[in-house]
């Protein structure tokens, strides 16, 4: 059965192509995580290694301190366990 | 204009590569297709043309990186044969499912086990469904003519599929016929530089090759099916224009004798021309027989086909491969399929020959035109499917 | 020398792709765009970074991306190298272009050497790096050739007769070595400042590159998610994965390890090895920290020896 919603043939680029860059920017992996990482602005010292590391790019670098991008977080918690002076924790998802 | 030479097989696709302005050859050596190998390293080597020469280390990596190189623009060439066409198998599929126009010269050898390195037509039968244009050359001249047309099919916008030429192992490969060539000019008139559809571009970054799950995977096959659709089209328009030039007619298939003969023989390849010259001895003795040649095999031209056996009474499809378990051959198979959809009442029966390069002869051929015009006569199919030449 | 700071904040790996929560290729081909010098062409085999990437209509890639097929990225690579000397000698190209072929352990040390080794020998100018998260993780952690030994995967499974993988890891960087070509290196993730500069070297270097790199992963290795750049620094500390630089067939030592972690320390964080530890398979370890030794003193007397 197949979703009608979802272009056709005549429709689609030919060969598989994907012609739009960085399209899974519209999928959102972010109800994937259990945990979520909250960041304490305070102690953030900027050092970028939850940034460098973060799998998923959901670190945005601001100009004093980092952020997450909760629409894409998937909960992993390496930036909290890598972070140095600890201004990462995890805290569970309410449902 | 044009010149005569004498050319083999390997020699003539070789040299019409050549002069088609290759960016990249990527390919494998494997008898009986050595030559165009050989024959286009030559070319390179001694600075007669721009061609990128790359010497993979198996057919699997020669199909890899042709598709690589399709995709970034360049026109691409290769060749192969038998065991090398089944290894790259898994990428005829690829090659043709991400639209990549490559040329490809198939000197046709018989699949291994036993190994047998002449000719007959398992290793394309064997890949028939990998969404190539397949076209089978009967002689020298006609592997050159289609050389030169294959790139203008296969880069047609409305194709943009990849083309095997096909000539029989041995028979073809390696016989030296008279060619009449064009000259380079009149070649480059023909085929401009290509102009890429979409590419891996820099400046454009798009993704080739994406996981299409059950939901879309369907759909980019649909618009495969319809590409050789339209290829008909395109191959028609391409020979018109290729006539004009060199004053060769070509089409989707070949006839001889079909006007009002009673009995037929349907064929591919090199098979064809010695069933043209039995024919036309049996048709100098009072027998109406006729010989109808498809040039191209995919996409199967059905309506063509159709046309040229409206008047014939009894058609002995020759296969030059088995396909083991199955009724009929491959070429039989799709023969009778069309047949029976348009209402015919033509009696057909299969003949499997030439399997491991066996010699098909004069005589063959001739017992064939007999028992079909027999058939023709008494309606009766005395063996659907016999195997001409094998020792019992 | 790269200072974070000074790295681009432009993500051409985007987020929204499919990888596990965790997954060190997610790190790797971030940090890996991160070290683009121009115009570069991605080839994927086919394995979990590329599968996660690009399902369709989706696509995490902001680069030129191609994936053929699994055993053939250096091949599809060797051909667009081919494509582009081609085009630019016929003026159709005039910027030079940078092609990096990304493939999992699966697809370079098995199914893929053949084409990986062809790609060398002919000396094609492209980078290949092999994310190495140690089987077939993408089809459900088969075993390959790059698994270590007593390593639980689906085809080698911790049994009750036969615990793991018999067999040991292949000296990937050797074999390239032995191609005499110009740049073979390890790195680790974790010591990110020394991959992102080998990515730089692999891409500078003339001809063919290669980069080993530890490639994390919760599910297969079965490690806890928030661990794997832990995992990544304690391959290096415990000298289970040397980091080392094969430049022009000079071996270099990158990351010295004077006092080396025995290497339980490593296999205690993962579930692949958790039935090590019983009893009657203990002496497996031994047989790792055996191997790990003899390995460090392979790789270490080769950079001496210079």
């Amino acid at each position: 059965m197949s979703d009608k919603t979802k272009p056709g043939w005549k429709t689609i680029p030919m060969g598989g192509l994907l012609l739009e860059p960085g399209s899974a920017m519209k999928y959102k992996t972010g109800d994937w995580r259990a945990f979520r990482p909250i960041v304490d602005q305070n102690k953030c010292t900027n050092c970028l290694l939850c940034w460098i590391y973060c799998p998923d790019a959901s670190i945005n670098r601001l100009e004093k301190f980092v952020e997450v991008s909760y629409d894409y977080c998937k909960g992993c918690g390496l930036c909290a366990r890598e972070c140095p002076v600890g201004a990462i924790t995890m805290v569970e998802e309410k449902r | 204009m044009s010149r005569t030479v004498g050319l083999t097989g390997n020699e003539a696709i070789a040299y019409a590569a050549k002069q088609s302005n290759i960016d990249v050859v990527a390919a494998y050596p494997i008898t009986p297709q050595t030559i165009m190998v050989e024959a286009f390293s030559e070319y390179v080597h001694n600075g007669e043309v721009h061609t990128e020469f790359v010497c993979v280390e198996s057919e699997h990596s020669a199909m890899s990186a042709c598709i690589g190189a399709s995709l970034t623009g360049a026109r691409v060439f290769t060749a192969s044969s038998s065991q090398g066409l089944a290894l790259m198998h898994e990428m005829l599929y690829i090659a043709s499912g991400l639209r990549c126009p490559i040329v490809m010269g198939v000197a046709n050898r018989a699949l291994s086990a036993p190994i047998n390195i002449h000719g007959d037509h398992s290793d394309m039968m064997g890949s028939r469904d990998c969404g190539w244009i397949q076209i089978y050359a009967e002689n020298v001249q006609e592997a050159y003519d289609w050389t030169l047309q294959a790139f203008r099919i296969a880069e047609d916008m409305k194709v943009l599929l990849p083309v095997a030429v096909n000539i029989d192992g041995w028979a073809l490969s390696f016989s030296m016929e008279r060619v009449e060539v064009l000259e380079d000019e009149e070649v480059e008139k023909l085929l401009t530089t290509r102009k890429p559809y979409i590419t891996i571009d820099t400046e454009k970054p798009i993704t080739v090759g994406a996981l299409c799950f059950t939901d879309y995977y369907f759909e980019v096959k649909r618009q495969q099916v319809e590409a050789l659709s339209e290829s008909t089209g395109v191959i028609e328009a391409v020979a018109k224009e290729y006539e004009d030039l060199s004053g060769e007619r070509y089409g989707l298939i070949d006839t001889y004798g079909v006007e009002d003969a009673e009995a037929g023989i349907l064929c591919l390849g090199s098979t064809a021309g010695t069933a043209k010259a039995v024919a036309k001895n049996l048709r100098s003795k009072g027998k109406k027989v006729a010989v109808i040649k498809p040039w191209v095999y995919r996409p199967f031209p059905t309506e063509e086909i159709a046309r040229a056996t409206e008047n014939i009474k009894a058609l002995a499809v020759l296969d030059k491969a088995c396909s083991f378990g199955a009724p009929y051959g491959a070429l039989c198979s799709d023969v009778m399929a069309l047949l029976h959809q348009n209402g015919k009442e033509l009696k057909v029966f299969n003949g499997i020959y030439g399997l491991g390069g066996r010699d098909i002869t004069p005589f063959d051929v001739e017992s064939v035109f007999e028992e079909a015009l027999e058939t023709a006569r008494t309606g009766d199919i005395k063996e659907p499917l016999k195997f001409i030449g094998v020792r019992e | 020398m790269v200072r974070l700071k000074e790295l681009p904040t432009a993500e051409l790996f985007t987020s929204g792709h499919r990888l596990c929560a965790g997954c060190g290729a997610g790190t790797i081909a971030r940090m890996t765009l991160k070290a683009l010098r121009g115009p570069t062409v991605i080839v994927n085999a086919t394995g979990c970074l590329e599968v996660s990437s690009t399902v369709y209509p989706y696509t995490s890639w902001k680069v030129p991306w191609v994936h053929i097929a699994f055993e053939n990225a250096a091949a599809v690579a060797s051909g667009i190298e081919a494509a582009y000397k081609a085009l630019a000698r016929r003026n159709a190209w005039e910027k030079p272009v940078d092609i990096i072929a990304f493939a999992g352990d699966g697809g370079t040390f098995d199914i893929g050497i053949q084409a990986v080794s062809g790609a060398l020998e002919r000396g094609h100018d492209f980078l290949y790096i092999c994310y190495d998260n140690e089987a077939y993780m993408n089809t459900g952690i088969q075993r390959s050739g790059a698994t270590p030994h007593g390593a639980a995967t689906t085809t080698s499974p911790a049994g009750r007769v036969i615990p793991g993988k018999p067999e040991f890891k292949k000296d990937f960087i050797g074999i390239c070595a032995a191609h005499g070509i110009a740049y073979a290196a390890t790195a680790s993730p974790a010591y990110w400042n020394d991959y992102i500069t080998k990515v730089q070297k692999g891409l500078d270097a003339k001809g063919p590159a290669v980069v080993h790199v530890f490639s994390p992963c919760p599910v297969g290795m079965r490690h806890d998610s928030d661990k794997s750049m832990e995992m990544a620094r304690l391959a290096v500390q415990t000298r289970y994965w040397p980091v080392y630089e094969v430049e022009k067939g000079i071996y270099k030592l990158n990351i010295k390890v004077p006092t080396p972690k025995p290497v339980i320390e490593f296999l205690k964080l993962q579930g692949r090895f958790a039935h090590l530890f019983q009893p009657k398979f203990q002496q497996e370890i031994e047989v790792l920290q055996h191997w790990v030794d003899e390995n460090w003193r392979r790789i270490t007397s080769l950079c001496k020896e210079q």
